[in-house]
Formats: C-alpha cells, structure tokens, sequence
C-alpha cells in the first residue's frame, strides 16, 4: 500500500504550511525576525555545524520562507528548494554553486532581456564565460558545449517571445555533456509546465511573475530536483568536496539528493546575502494558494485576446504558442496541453508609431515593465526596455520597431478585447 | 514490501516502535554523515550503540564502541547500517544469528541490496533499504522542512508542541504529499552507465 498522492491544487494551498504548534495559527504567520534563540551552546554548534534541522538567522533561514520553499519544491515535484530576493538572486546563487572564473555556460539566446544582461555583463565580470545556442536549432547547445561547460540554461517559455522550448531535447543534450539542466519556469509555472518531469536538474522562478502573480512582492526561487550526481567526476567541488567553514563536511554525501539546495543556502545564500523578506514570503504564499485557477484564466484570456488580434487589420502578425499554426504550437500541446501562458508579442502594420500610439491609448492595460500579475499590462520595448539598441539589435533581440508585448490579467476578457480595439482603431 | 518507495505510514510505525539502534559503521569523526544520524537520533531518545571494529575503546557521544552485533549482549530493536551496498550481506547475516532476532534492518542512504533484504524478511524482520533515519524523521516530524526540504506531507492538524526548543514530534498527523522525480531518476541513470 503506497501514499495516495493529493493533486497539484491540494498541493498549491497545503505543502509546507500546518497549523502553529504554538498558537494553532492556521494561515502561515510572518515570522519577521532576524534572529532565533538558541537552547544551549551545543544546540547552537550542531545548528552551525549543520547537524541539526533549525533556525538561525534569516539571511540563511526563516520558517515563513520555509513554508513558501517547500510549497513551490512540491508544486514543481522538487526535492527541496530556496527563497531569495529576486529572480535574478536565483540565478546568481545557483551559478555560484557550479561555476568559477573561466568556466563556461550554454545559454539560449531567447531569454528574458534582464537575463541577457546579467549574464552579458555581471557574470563576464565573474569571469563566467557564456556560449549562446538558439533553442530552436538543439544542435546549437550540442556545439557550444566544450570541456568547460557546467552547465545549460533555458527558458521553459520563453519572454518576451512566449515560444516554447523543447525541454527534452536540451535535457538530453545536457544528460550527454554530464552538466545539470536549468530551467527557468516562471512565465509557465509549475501549473502548466513541470520541467524536472521533463529531464531538469534545477528550476528556478521569479516568484514577483505568476506563482505571486499580484504585482506586489519581488522573490525569486531556486527548486533542486535532486536529480543530479555532483560527485560523479569532480567537477562541481562546492558539493563533492570537504567544505572548510563547515569543518570538512562534504555537502553531497551529507544532504543526498536535496544537497543543491543546501548549497544554495549555506555557502550561497550565506555570502551572497539576497535573502528574501518574510512579508515578501507571505505575499508569494498567499498568490499561490490561487496559482491554478489564476494561470487557467490568464491562458484562457490570453488565447482569446490572440485570437482576437489575429483577426485584426492593423495586426500584421500574433506570436502565441496557443494559436493553431503558431510555429511552436506543437510544442505549447506536448508541454503546456493546459495554456501556453499569457505572456506573448505580436506587430503592428503601422511599425513604430502604431506601437508608440497603441500604448498610450489603451486604458485598462498598464502600460509598465513586468509581467503576470492580475492586471493586464502592456510594453513597447522598443520605445522602452530596449530603446537603446540600434534597430538590428532590436529585431535580433525580439523588440523589432512593430513589436508590442501583452501580458494577459485576469479581467473579462471582453473588456480587454473591446480597449485592445478601441485603442488599435484610436 | 515494495523497496522503491514506503508509504509513511510503514516509516513512522518503524521509527515510533523502536527503541535501541545498533548503528554499524558509526565514525567518531564529528562531520561524517553517520555521525550526524547517531547524534540526531540519541538526542530524539534513542538508545544508540555504536558498532565498528576500528574504534573498539573509544566511545561515541559517551557511547562505548563495540565490533560486532555478537558484542552487544542485550536485544535490540533496530540495526542501522551505514556501510556500503557491497557490505550489507556479512551486516544481515549477523544480525540473523541474534537471539532474539532486531525487529528491523534499516540501510542507509545510498545503501540497497535486494538480496539480504529477502533473507531478512523470510524471518519476518521489516526491512527499509536507502534511506536515512535522520532524514526521515525529520521528514515525518516536519523539521526538516525549516531547511525548505519537501517533506512530501501535508497536514491541517496542530502538531503537537516542539520539546526542548525546536524539537518537533514524530506523532503527527499527516497525509502523502507528493511525489519527487528523484528516486526514480537516479535509479535510471544508474541502469544507464552501468
């Protein structure tokens, strides 16, 4: 006789969080302290030296982030995880564990553009050398892996563009090249994409994007599938190796197959120091608990407004993954069968100033820099987030003169229908 | 007993019964692993013996060493084998010329051998293969979860309150909650560079 296993809705309102043992609290109180009293001296010893399971100081661990922790690592079937401050605290600290200066990630070129900088600029800075391979020609990251590579970075849907990657395939690529797979899974969430059940290591999220899904709390997330051997060939020490501050622990052999996670926290998280706030925690906490019956809405509204532009005379072309006839409509069916998201571009016949003039007409769709929250929200990178790039690093890029991007709330989707046209025709 | 996964319900009953470990292949040494478990688990209550012949005099945690499980001289309920899988046959067959006989054989994370497992349970003791006791008690107690690990439990019951600080209780209320990818994959890569 096995578990019965609770469904992915059960999960999003129970994992991780039970009633107070000591004031039978039943919502997860904001534990908003610094720091945790210690029994006695050797309580504190075996809670530094990672004997024991426990609460030091929040930079490394608090009991509301925890809950938020081990919701997201059951809701994408983890084996643990970690809350930091942003999205791109998660991608930072994961590297940490697995790179140093002169190593080399695989990176597809479709990222989200603020990924595209850190690692552009920050990560060279960090001697963090990156290849990048175009995920819709998979022979691309075949090529870009040499010697040094540790490991391949992909987008499960991919922003601004709201493509879908073929996760398996690049999972095979990585299983070959023996580095681990990173996923970031935020603008599918684990409701619609779960990319571990698919061949990746780690996932991480920007928790501020659909899983908080408000707009109101920045958090990010780094989710171990506890999949991968670090110890197999020496070649990420900060896990197979004796840990000096840690008085010669060996992470790996320690914590098995949540080991990456640990990492995470205790040599990254402790020195990098973007910990996440427990109010943040609880915000996050509580979009979740909503995440299905949000994300279906979002995707249900997002195929009806692409369809509706479709449709439309001043559209000269709509990039959804949900679209019949979409280039990666097959793969939005095989990965995301639910929704293929709600983040999505399409381009205007009247080229730049249509975008510039949609943009300012539009009165429910605000007009701002982030995606998936409930409002519905709308940018024009190419006067905006990628204004400074000439037009052929704009088009490379995504953010062509005639591009606009949506990212669809959870309004009636005939009143985001009716702006979109009274704005278009405006 | 399917040995790919327990339900917990067969892991708390285990942990909840037992009450003196032989822990074979316990190190003095304070940052190995089986050091770690046998600290964790002497401090829940448990009367812990520490057995390996290389370190017969010294003592663990004021835990005098013994070499063998002969050597105990008293029943115990549990022997927890923190020796590799290539190991675990002589630690079985031992254990099976007891008098009386442990209740359980538990093998650690890492830890599996399908064959001494069936000798084990042909006499009737329970028998738990790659996991560690540490990790599922603090698991089935919820402790672990201040670590942000998926306890893979869910429960709208009040737990009952921690002892001694932060200890939490095994005797809580809780249903299944999940699976992970993990074990499953592991297994597979293993068959695959094998």
């Amino acid at each position: 006789m096995t578990d019965r296993l609770p469904g992915f809705s059960t999960l999003a309102v129970h994992a991780g969080a039970q009633p107070d043992p000591t004031t039978g609290a039943r919502a997860t109180p904001i534990y908003q302290t610094t720091s945790f009293v210690f029994n006695d001296a050797d309580h504190a010893a075996s809670l530094f030296g990672l004997q024991s399971f426990g609460n030091i100081y929040t930079r490394i661990g608090n009991p509301t982030n925890a809950v938020l922790e081990e919701r997201v690592a059951a809701l994408e079937g983890g084996t643990a995880a970690l809350a930091v401050a942003s999205g791109h605290a998660a991608q930072v600290v994961v590297l940490q564990q697995l790179m140093k200066p002169g190593d080399e990630i695989v990176a597809a070129r479709k990222l989200y553009g603020g990924s595209i900088n850190q690692f552009t600029h920050a990560f060279k800075s960090f001697g963090w050398n990156v290849a990048w391979a175009d995920p819709d020609e998979i022979e691309s990251f075949e090529r870009a892996v040499t010697p040094h590579t540790k490991a391949i970075f992909i987008e499960s849907i991919a922003n601004p563009s709201g493509s879908v990657t073929d996760i398996e395939a690049i999972a095979a690529v990585a299983r070959k090249a023996g580095v681990p797979l990173i996923v970031d899974n935020t603008l599918a969430t684990p409701y619609l994409i779960k990319p571990i059940d698919h061949g990746a290591d780690i996932v991480v999220h920007s928790l501020t994007k659909f899983l908080g899904g408000h707009g109101n709390s920045l958090g990010g997330i780094i989710v171990d599938g506890g999949t991968f051997d670090w110890s197999k060939d020496n070649k990420y020490p900060m896990l197979s190796e004796p840990r000096p501050e840690y008085h010669g622990i060996k992470i790996q052999e320690t914590f098995g197959n949540f080991a990456f996670a640990i990492a995470c926290r205790v040599l990254g998280l402790r020195d990098l120091g973007p910990a996440l706030s427990p109010f943040n925690a609880f915000m996050i906490l509580t979009g979740i608990e909503t995440l299905p019956l949000r994300m279906q809405k979002h995707c249900d509204n997002a195929k009806a407004v692409a369809e509706f532009l479709a449709g439309h005379p001043a559209v000269a072309s709509v990039n959804y993954a949900g679209l019949p006839g979409d280039k990666y409509n097959n793969l939005a069916r095989k990965y995301a069968p639910k929704g293929a998201g709600a983040v999505f571009t399409f381009s205007l016949k009247g080229g730049y100033d249509a975008g510039v003039n949609l943009v300012s007409n539009l009165r429910l769709f605000s007009h701002l820099a982030n995606v998936g929250d409930t409002r519905s929200l709308v940018i024009h990178p190419a006067s905006t987030t990628h204004s400074q790039l000439d037009d052929a690093a704009k088009v490379k890029s995504g953010a062509a003169p005639d591009v606009v991007r949506l990212s669809i709330g959870i309004e009636d989707k005939d009143d985001l229908i009716a702006d979109l046209d009274q704005a278009l025709g405006a | 007993m399917n040995h790919d996964t327990y339900p917990d319900n067969y892991i708390r009953g285990i942990l909840n019964s037992v009450k003196s470990i032989a822990m074979v292949g316990a190190s003095p040494v304070n940052v190995r692993p089986s050091y770690f478990a046998f600290k964790y688990l002497a401090e829940r209550g448990y009367d812990m013996i520490p057995v390996n012949p290389g370190h017969v005099g010294k003592s663990l945690l004021g835990k005098p060493f013994v070499a063998s499980l002969a050597d105990i001289g008293r029943p115990i309920d549990m022997v927890d084998i923190f020796r590799n899988s290539s190991h675990i046959m002589p630690v079985v067959e031992e254990a099976l010329r007891l008098s009386p006989l442990p209740k359980v054989i538990w093998m650690q994370l890492g830890a599996r051998d399908d064959a001494a497992a069936a000798k084990a349970e042909a006499v009737g003791i329970k028998v738990v293969m790659n996991r560690c006791p540490k990790i599922e008690y603090g698991r089935l107690s919820s402790e672990i979860s201040w670590m942000g690990v998926n306890s893979r439990t869910l429960s709208s019951k009040r737990a009952p309150m921690p002892t001694q600080g932060m200890r939490l209780s095994l005797n809580r209320m809780s249903v299944g909650g999940g699976e992970t990818a993990a074990s499953d994959r592991a297994a597979k890569n293993k068959t695959e560079t094998t």
